[in-house]
């Protein structure tokens, strides 16, 4: 369990740093706004690989709590983001 | 070979799934050249990966507790990424953030421009 922990830790890390790239570099706000969706996937996953490893649950409810209001700012920005370019 | 055994290896295989779907959806991210496209990649993770992590993790803990709050967890995240994705993609094609060479077909193309003559702007 501990080698297939350290390749999830190690597959997340690298997708979290490109996905900061996009997050970086996005031409548009929008492009930060999904960019910041997969990283807000990517820490769930890591928690509930975490909550995995460990055998301990304690952490699943902030788990609850990410996905319940993890799309609120996308639904916002989505509202107020428009005609940026002009 | 015991249950246990086999549970926590269906339980690691989902884990290892899961994290390949983030680092495809980071690759994509960076590689696909659009908003829709990029959008389009980005929602694996969100769905499909995200599930296959909380799989992962109840069958490891396998508690009725916790894997009542990883089927919330499951269940919200499946209402909630599509509304998110819907609203950035409107947004986007309203900001006209679209690449018209790249898609096949443009259904949305007569409403927009009718409802542009309507209201004099697009």
């Amino acid at each position: 369990m501990t080698v297939v922990v350290g390749a999830v830790a190690l597959l997340l890390a690298v997708a979290g740093g490109l996905t900061l790239i996009r997050i970086v570099r996005g031409p548009s706000t929008l492009d930060r706004i999904v960019a910041t969706d997969v990283l807000l996937a990517i820490t769930v996953i890591a928690i509930a690989a975490g909550a995995a490893y460990y055998q301990d649950g304690t952490a699943l409810p902030v788990l609850v709590v990410l996905s319940l209001l993890g799309f609120t700012g996308s639904v916002a920005v989505g509202r107020f983001a428009m005609r940026e370019r002009r | 070979m015991n249950l246990d055994a086999i549970l926590n290896v269906i339980s690691a295989v989902c884990l290892i799934a899961g994290a390949l779907l983030s680092l495809a959806a980071g690759v994509a991210l960076l590689r696909f050249p659009d908003l829709m496209s990029r959008l389009h990649a980005a929602t694996k993770p969100q769905s499909l990966g995200l599930l296959l992590a909380l799989t992962g993790c109840g069958l490891r803990l396998r508690t009725g507790v916790d894997i009542t709050t990883l089927v919330l967890v499951a269940v919200f995240q499946l209402a909630t990424a599509p509304v998110a994705a819907h609203m950035v993609c409107r947004a986007g094609y309203r900001d006209q953030q679209v690449r018209a060479d790249l898609l096949v077909t443009d259904d949305l193309a007569p409403v927009a421009e009718k409802l542009g003559r309507q209201r004099g702007d697009r």
